[in-house]
C-alpha cells in the first residue's frame, strides 16, 4: 500500500462520483475562510479601534450598518446556492442513479464485530440464499449449502476485490450492531444497520491498494475493523475470482477463512 | 408551603426568611434558596467538568502513543483497565462514552442552566427566589444522585458505559452492566432537568419585577427562557427512550432490536422486530435541541459581558431575541442531519439539510450582533470580557464548520470523522465553556462579595486560548484526511498514520490545558479568602442583579426593585455616568449627582 498518498487534507479521489463531493468541500472551505477572515479583520480592528482609553467614550446610538444586512443576505444567497446548486444535486444524483443491474458487479457485504464479509455471485451471477439461522464459525454469511445458486459463490473476509472502471453495487447489512462502511478514497460511507439491506454504489477510476474502515463505534475492536480494498485491473480481478472460486461439489462455505481473523496490526 | 405560594407577594416572602438564621444543613445542603442551589449546581458541574476532562487527558495518551504503557496512571488503575500499564480498548471506549456524557449532562448543562440559570435569573428579573423553591431543591437532589450513580458505573462488572455518549443500540443493548447504570442515571438527570425547566418558565413569566416588561429583560433571561422550553420539550423523548432501552436490556423487549441478530456467532435470544434507528431518532430529537441548551445560555452570558464592557447598548437587542426564539423552534426540526448516513430516503435528507441551512441564519445574525456591539464601544479588557470576546471567533469556527456536515454531499466524506469532533468542540469548548468562564469571572463578585484575581484570570485566559486551539484546530485536518472518530488506535489505518503527528500535538495541547486550569482553581479558592471586597455593583453594570447586595441574602433585594428602562442603557448622552441602571429612577438621578436628562 502506498502510504505517501495520505497527508493532512483529502486523500486522492479514485471514484467517478467523488470529484463533485471534493468540489463542494473545497467551495465550502473557501466560503468559510472568506467569511471568517473578513469578519475577523473587522473584529480585530474593532477591538483595537474601540479599546478603552482616556478621552474615549462609547457611542450610545446604534450604528446604521446596512453592510451587515448585505453580508447576511449574501450569506443566505450563498447557502441557497450551496444547498440547491451543489449539495442536493450531487446527493440526489448519487443516491438515485444506482447503476443498472446488467452493467454492474454486485457484492453482498455483511459486517460483524469486527470483520467485513464479502460475497460475490460467482460465474452464474446469482447469489445463494442465506439465512441468519445458518450462521456459524465456518459459515459467517449463513449461506444455504443446499441452494444451487450458491455453489459457485465466492466469499472473502477483510479482502475486498473490485475491478476498476466497473460500477460496483454493494448491498450492505450487519449481523450484530451498527457499523459504517467507509472507504475514504472512494468517497463512500454508509452505516450498516442490522435488519436492513442498503444498496450503495461506486465506480473506481484507478487500480491500487486502499483501505476500508469502520466509521461507527461498534465495540472494543472497532479500531481494528479494517479491510483491504484491492482495486484490480479486469484481468487481475478475473484471475482472483478464478483462484478463489470454490471447487465444484463442495459447500461454498469451505472456502471461507476463519470467522475471527487475528487482529490486524501493521 | 410558603415557598410555593408566594407568587404575587414576593416581598412578604423575602421578609419571612430574611430575619432568622437557618441551620447549616438547611442553609447549605438542603437549601431552597436559588442562589445556594445555583452554587451547588455550579460547583458540582465544575468538579465534573474537570473529571470529564481528566478522562480525556488519559485517552490522549493512548492516541498520541498507541500501545505504550501510560506513566504513573498505568499502574494505578488496575490490570483490567490497564493491562501492563497499556490502556485496554474496552477501557478506552468507557472513557470516551463517559467523557461525552459527563461533559454534556453532568458538566456544561448543569453549569449553564442549573448554576447560572438558578443564580442569575431570579436576580436579573428582580424576584426574591424561584417560583417553586422546593421543586428547585428537588431538582438538585435528583441530579446529584444521578451523577454519583453515573460515576459509580466505572466499578460495575465490565466497567462503565462504553457505547459512546449516543448509546446506539444494538451495541448498547448487548454492552455490560455499566450501560444499565448509564440509563438509570440518565432517567434521574433528565427528571432533574424537567423539574428545573418548568420552574424557570414559571419564574420568568410570573415573577418579573414591576416595570420589567419582556422587552426590558436582559438577553440572558430571554436565552434562559428559550432554553427552559427546549429542556421541557426535548428531554421527555430521551427519558422515554432510555426507559425503552432499559426494557430491552432487562425485560427482554425488542424496541430497538431487529430479528435475526447474531452476536459472536451466537443467535441473540430476543423477540426481534424492533428498529435500531428508532433510538437514533428519539436520541437526536433530544440531542440536537440539547446543542442549543448548551449554546443559548452561553450566548446570553456573552451578551451581558459584552454590553457591560463595551459600555454601550447591545447592537440589535430585539434581533438577538427574535434569533434565539427562532433558533429554539428550528432546533426541533433538524435532528436527522445526524443520521444522513443511515440510508434515509432522499426526500427526508433534503428536508433536513434544508432546515439545517435555515438554522444557520439566526446564528449568523447573532454573531453579527455581537461583533457590531463592539463597534463604537469603549472596550474594557478585563478577564470576563477576554473570555466573552474570544467566544465570538471560536463559536464562528464551530458554526462555519457545521456547514460541510449539514450538507449531505460533503457529509458523505466527513461524517463520523475527526472533523465532527473539531466542529462540535469548537462550539462547546472554546465556545460555550469560554462563555461560562466569562460568566464565572463576571458574577463571582455577586456570589461571594469578592473579586477574582485579574492577573491570574488573564494568565488563565491566554494560556487556555492558545492550548485549546492546539487541541481542536488539528482535528479538522485529521478529519479531512478521513480519520474516523472513536478509534482506540488510529495508526491501524494508513490514512491515520498520515496524521498521527497531529495526535501528539493535540495531546500536548490537552495536557497543557489541564495544567492551566489549575491556575483557575487556585484563583477560585484563593479569591474566596483574599479577593478584593466589592460593593453591589463592581462592574458599573445596569441590570437588576447589581441592585442586590454582594452576596445577596435570602430574599435577594433589600427593597423591592422597580425597573425604569431598557437593560443596557450605557453611555446615554448627557449623563455624567456611562451607565444608567434599570433600577434607578430618573428623578433620583442616574446614580450620579447633578446629571439630569
Amino acid at each position: 500500500m502506498d502510504e505517501k498518498i495520505y497527508g493532512w487534507w483529502l486523500p486522492p479521489d479514485v471514484s467517478v462520483h467523488g470529484a463533485k463531493i471534493d468540489q463542494l468541500i473545497s467551495v465550502l472551505h473557501w466560503f468559510m475562510l472568506l467569511l471568517f477572515v473578513g469578519w475577523g479583520i473587522f473584529f480585530v480592528w474593532c477591538l483595537f479601534r474601540f479599546r478603552a482609553r482616556p478621552g474615549h467614550t462609547a457611542l450610545y446610538a446604534p450604528v446604521k450598518a446596512m453592510a451587515t444586512k448585505y453580508i447576511e443576505a449574501a450569506v443566505v444567497v450563498v447557502e441557497v446556492f450551496l444547498l440547491f446548486g451543489l449539495s442536493t444535486p450531487v446527493w440526489l444524483a448519487y443516491k438515485n442513479n444506482v447503476p443498472e443491474d446488467a452493467k454492474a458487479l454486485h457484492v453482498k457485504i455483511v459486517a460483524e464485530q469486527f470483520a467485513w464479509n464479502f460475497q460475490y455471485a460467482g460465474k452464474d451471477g446469482k447469489f445463494g440464499k442465506s439465512d441468519a439461522a445458518l450462521i456459524s464459525g465456518d459459515n459467517p454469511l449463513g449461506v444455504d449449502p443446499e441452494d444451487p445458486d450458491g455453489k459457485d459463490d465466492i466469499t472473502s473476509v477483510n479482502q475486498f476485490h473490485v475491478p476498476v472502471h466497473t460500477p460496483v453495487v454493494v448491498e450492505i447489512s450487519s449481523k450484530d450492531v451498527i457499523h459504517s462502511f467507509n472507504i475514504p478514497v472512494l468517497r463512500v460511507k454508509q452505516d450498516t444497520i442490522p435488519g436492513q439491506k442498503i444498496p450503495i454504489w461506486f465506480e473506481a477510476t484507478q487500480t491500487g491498494h486502499f483501505e476500508l474502515a469502520c466509521a461507527q463505534l461498534c465495540g472494543l475492536g472497532h479500531y481494528r475493523m479494517r479491510a483491504d480494498v484491492l482495486i484490480d485491473s479486469p484481468e487481475d480481478f478475473a484471475k482472483w475470482q478464478a483462484e478463489n472460486a470454490p471447487p465444484p461439489q463442495e459447500p461454498p462455505a469451505a472456502a471461507a477463512p476463519d470467522n475471527q481473523p487475528a487482529p490486524e496490526k501493521k | 408551603m410558603s415557598e410555593t405560594t408566594h407568587v404575587g407577594h414576593e416581598h412578604g416572602h423575602a421578609q419571612d426568611h430574611g430575619h432568622h438564621e437557618l441551620p447549616f444543613w438547611r442553609k447549605w445542603i438542603f437549601s431552597v434558596d436559588h442562589k445556594v442551589i445555583g452554587i451547588q449546581y455550579a460547583v458540582t458541574a465544575l468538579v465534573f467538568l474537570f473529571f470529564g476532562f481528566c478522562l480525556m487527558m488519559m485517552m490522549r495518551w493512548q492516541l498520541a502513543y498507541p500501545g505504550q504503557p501510560m506513566p504513573v496512571f498505568g499502574k494505578l488503575l488496575g490490570e483490567t483497565a490497564m493491562p501492563g500499564g497499556v490502556m485496554a480498548p474496552e477501557f478506552y471506549n468507557q472513557l470516551g462514552a463517559m467523557h461525552g456524557t459527563i461533559m454534556v449532562f453532568l458538566g456544561v448543562v448543569p453549569l449553564a442552566v442549573g448554576g447560572f440559570g438558578n443564580f442569575v435569573t431570579p436576580l436579573q428579573i428582580g424576584a426574591p427566589d424561584m417560583a417553586f423553591p422546593r421543586l428547585n431543591m428537588a431538582s438538585y437532589w435528583v441530579f446529584l444522585p444521578g451523577c454519583i450513580l453515573m460515576i459509580s458505573s466505572f466499578f460495575a462488572p465490565g466497567g462503565a458505559a462504553q457505547s459512546g455518549w449516543t448509546s446506539y443500540p444494538p451495541l448498547s443493548v448487548i454492552a455490560p452492566t455499566g450501560q444499565t447504570i448509564w440509563l438509570l442515571s440518565m432517567v434521574l438527570i433528565i427528571t432533574s432537568s424537567l423539574l428545573g425547566s418548568i420552574n424557570f418558565i414559571v419564574t420568568i413569566v410570573q415573577m418579573r419585577a414591576k416595570g420589567l416588561t419582556y422587552w426590558r429583560l436582559p438577553f440572558f433571561v430571554h436565552a434562559q427562557l428559550v432554553t427552559a422550553f427546549l429542556l421541557l420539550l426535548a428531554f421527555p423523548p430521551l427519558e422515554a427512550a432510555s426507559v425503552l432501552q432499559l426494557m430491552d436490556r432487562l425485560a427482554g423487549s425488542s424496541f430497538f432490536l431487529p430479528s435475526g441478530l447474531v452476536v459472536s456467532g451466537e443467535q441473540l435470544k430476543v423477540a426481534g422486530g424492533g428498529s435500531p434507528l428508532l433510538w437514533q431518532h428519539l436520541f437526536w430529537f433530544l440531542a440536537h435541541p440539547e446543542v442549543y441548551v448548551l449554546i443559548l445560555p452561553a450566548m446570553g452570558m456573552v451578551a451581558e459581558v459584552v454590553a457591560n464592557n463595551t459600555r454601550k447598548p447591545l447592537w440589535g437587542y430585539r434581533l438577538l431575541v427574535y434569533s434565539v426564539v427562532f433558533l429554539g423552534f428550528m432546533s426541533f426540526v433538524v435532528w436527522a442531519h445526524h443520521m444522513f448516513m443511515t440510508g434515509m430516503g432522499t426526500t427526508m435528507s433534503t428536508f433536513f439539510q434544508t432546515t439545517t441551512m435555515i438554522i444557520s441564519i439566526p446564528s449568523v445574525v447573532i454573531l453579527t450582533c455581537f461583533i457590531m456591539s463592539l463597534y463604537g464601544g469603549n472596550i474594557r479588557f478585563n478577564t470576563p470580557m477576554l473570555f466573552a470576546t474570544a467566544f465570538i471567533p471560536m463559536f464562528a469556527i464551530g458554526g462555519l464548520t457545521g456547514l460541510p456536515l449539514g450538507l449531505t454531499a460533503s457529509d458523505i466524506y466527513l461524517h463520523d470523522t475527526f472533523y465532527v469532533i473539531g466542529h462540535f468542540h469548537y462550539v462547546v469548548a472554546p465556545g460555550t465553556l469560554f462563555a461560562l468562564f466569562a460568566g464565572i469571572y463576571y458574577w463571582y463578585p455577586k456570589a461571594t462579595g469578592r473579586q477574582m484575581n485579574e492577573t491570574l484570570g488573564k494568565i488563565h485566559f491566554w494560556l487556555s486560548f492558545v492550548c485549546i486551539n492546539f487541541i481542536f484546530m488539528p482535528m479538522f485536518f485529521q478529519g479531512m484526511a478521513g480519520l474516523s472518530r472513536r478509534l482506540y488506535d488510529p495508526t491501524v489505518y494508513a490514512h491515520g498514520r498520515g496524521v498521527q503527528a497531529l495526535n501528539v500535538v493535540i495531546s500536548y495541547g490537552a495536557w497543557g490545558l489541564g495544567l492551566v486550569q489549575l491556575v483557575f482553581i487556585v484563583n477560585f479558592f484563593m479569591s474566596l479568602k483574599s479577593g478584593a471586597r466589592v460593593a453591589e455593583n463592581p462592574w458599573n453594570a445596569t441590570t437588576l442583579e447589581w441592585a442586590a447586595p454582594s452576596p445577596p441574602g435570602h430574599g435577594n433585594f433589600l427593597t423591592e426593585p422597580v425597573v425604569y428602562r431598557e437593560p443596557y442603557e450605557y453611555s446615554v448622552p448627557g449623563k455624567a455616568n456611562d451607565y444608567s441602571p434599570q433600577f434607578v429612577a430618573e428623578a433620583e438621578g442616574d446614580g450620579s449627582a447633578g446629571a439630569r436628562a
